[in-house]
């Protein structure tokens, strides 16, 4: 019986020391994989990325998370993902409190105000937009907002917003598809997402007779634009410059347009 | 040597597991406590237990509108579904003849299995658009749509504890009861349930926690909003449900305040279990 019980002590710890072993293997072999996680604005496309550079790069492997702008912001800082992706410019206590950080854009998107494809309405100007907001959901209006700390809640929040708060009474849900789905399928709704995920299933509205496309966004007549981008620990190097190269070539920026997203090009 | 040697292990090892089981718990208590101490320090327990404003960019971190919203999310749960899981576990435990109980037994234990998103799913595909038609008004994520959700959920969890008490009731009771000329119904009725009755506390107990820690589904069918749940109607907000939406994306104070929410609910669920365990205590 004792004897059995020492050679369990015996084969655990060489479980324990294999398992030490694989993880320190593990860790000298990371050259062949990067993590890049964050804004579910930037999934879509950085999926799409992935695929076409691993396409290339067999070798590399890519994983791609959500999570939300700020924690991709938070996640590259501590050092979880190799790339971090932000639909939105680094914030002051972000900067200050991680001063390493360097951001890359990538592309560029507009937010749409988007209803269900059954409402009449088309057109509502900055200042309707913003007034539904501040009141929240009422008999005519079901708001559907995104969650504090989304990229694209920050952007329509300053661009729209411009200092009002959006109303309490509203409806905060976690992601762009949550809202889309929403959205869809709620003939009074009004929300908010990214241009990438703009379909059929809801109507984007103009604002001020501006129609939320690529070349208005271009131009600069669309009000409600920002930059994608990726966040690295310090200047990109390595593999995550490669990719991040590899997504500001032609061919990566061929992708962001087939997204539905807007090329820096 | 060997069997007193296996006895005096063992003896230390159940030991030692019960102590980390109980470190577990006291380690994630002190650690959500550290975490809340920023927000506890600079915002103040009042502010944040008694505001009624949450916007964290702005610097309103009140949650009470979302802990009035937990409680009223799962007494309303509750209302639904103890009457329904009572009249189950009865059902199935006198009632039932033994072919059907070997259909609905394991159907209702396989209820408990099935994860909450899953729940939240249904919610809000099936019955939020229904909330919302009736309603006339809205997206249909609501208080009520909420309320509906949890009291499936926890159906089958009290519904199987009840069953069990209910047939550790000694059958003889039961035989001296219709001995005596009582009906069923009134053997049930007089007899059988206030025997089971420590069981089928403990059951609401175990049920009421399950619906106050219930987070995913609450994320999917509720809204999200921060505001006080006066309508049945519209959207309301959860203490857990505060956490998960927001958590990923909190940072500083943010991200304090929210495991201060943590705090909250977790000294919320002592106290309704304690007030169970004394429930518990007190029926004999």
């Amino acid at each position: 019986m004792y004897h059995k019980t020492k050679k369990r002590w015996f084969l655990l710890s060489l479980t324990g020391l294999l398992l030490a072993a694989l993880l320190l293997g593990g860790c000298s072999q990371s050259s062949g994989s990067i993590i890049e996680g964050g804004s579910s604005t930037v999934q879509p496309l950085a999926d799409k990325w992935s695929k076409a550079f691993e396409a290339q790069n067999p070798q590399i492997k890519i994983t791609v998370q959500g999570g939300g702008s700020s924690a991709g912001v938070k996640g590259c800082a501590q050092g979880v993902l190799d790339i971090g992706a932000a639909s939105r410019e680094l914030k002051s206590s972000e900067t200050s409190q991680w001063p390493d950080l360097v951001v890359t854009h990538v592309a560029a998107d507009g937010v749409a105000i988007v209803v269900h494809p059954s409402n009449n309405t088309a057109d509502l100007t900055l200042e309707e937009v913003r007034n539904i907001f501040a009141t929240g959901s009422n008999a005519t209006w079901t708001v559907i907002n995104r969650e504090e700390g989304s990229g694209t809640r920050e952007v329509f929040e300053k661009k729209v917003m411009a200092g009002t708060e959006v109303a309490a009474g509203g409806e905060f849900l976690p992601s762009n598809g949550a809202v889309k789905q929403k959205v869809a399928s709620t003939p009074s709704a009004i929300g908010y997402i990214s241009l990438g995920y703009v379909d059929a299933s809801v109507k984007a509205l103009s604002i001020g007779g501006i129609v939320c496309t690529k070349a208005n966004c271009v131009g600069g007549s669309y009000p409600v634009t920002r930059y994608l981008n990726f966040i690295t620990n310090g200047k990109p190097k390595g593999l995550a410059k490669k990719f991040i190269d590899f997504c500001l070539s032609t061919e990566g920026q061929k992708i962001v347009d087939q997204e539905g997203y807007i090329s820096l090009k | 040597m060997s069997r007193y040697f296996i006895d005096r292990i063992s003896k230390r090892g159940v030991f030692t597991l019960a102590m980390v089981a109980f470190l577990i718990l006291v380690f994630v208590a002190v650690f959500m406590l550290r975490e809340s101490l920023p927000a506890l320090s600079k915002i103040g327990l009042g502010n944040i237990l008694l505001g009624v404003k949450w916007y964290p960019s702005h610097d309103s971190f009140g949650i009470l509108t979302m802990v009035a919203g937990s409680l009223v999310v799962t007494l309303l749960a509750l209302a639904m579904a103890v009457p329904l899981a009572i009249g189950c576990a009865i059902f199935l435990a006198e009632v039932a003849p033994p072919r059907i109980r070997r259909i609905t037994r394991p159907a209702v234990e396989l209820l408990v299995g099935i994860p909450s998103v899953v729940y939240g799913l249904v919610g809000m595909i099936v019955l939020c658009p229904l909330i919302a038609r009736f309603s006339g008004i809205g997206s249909g994520s609501s208080v009520l749509a909420a309320a509906i959700v949890l009291a499936i959920m926890v159906l089958p969890t009290i519904t199987s504890i009840s069953e069990d008490s209910i047939r550790a009731v000694p059958a003889q009771y039961k035989e001296g009861a219709l001995a005596l000329g009582a009906t069923p119904w009134q053997t049930i009725r007089h007899v059988i349930l206030p025997a089971a009755h420590r069981g089928i506390i403990a059951a609401i107990v175990l049920g009421t926690g399950r619906a106050i820690g219930e987070t995913m589904a609450m994320v999917m069918v509720i809204g999200n909003s921060p505001v006080f749940p006066t309508n049945l109607f519209a959207p309301a907000r959860t203490l857990t449900g505060n956490i998960a939406v927001e958590i990923a994306a909190a940072t500083g104070l943010h991200e304090s305040a929210l495991f201060t929410t943590g705090l909250v609910l977790f000294i919320v669920i002592m106290i309704i279990n304690s007030f169970g365990l004394i429930a518990y205590r007190r029926a004999k």
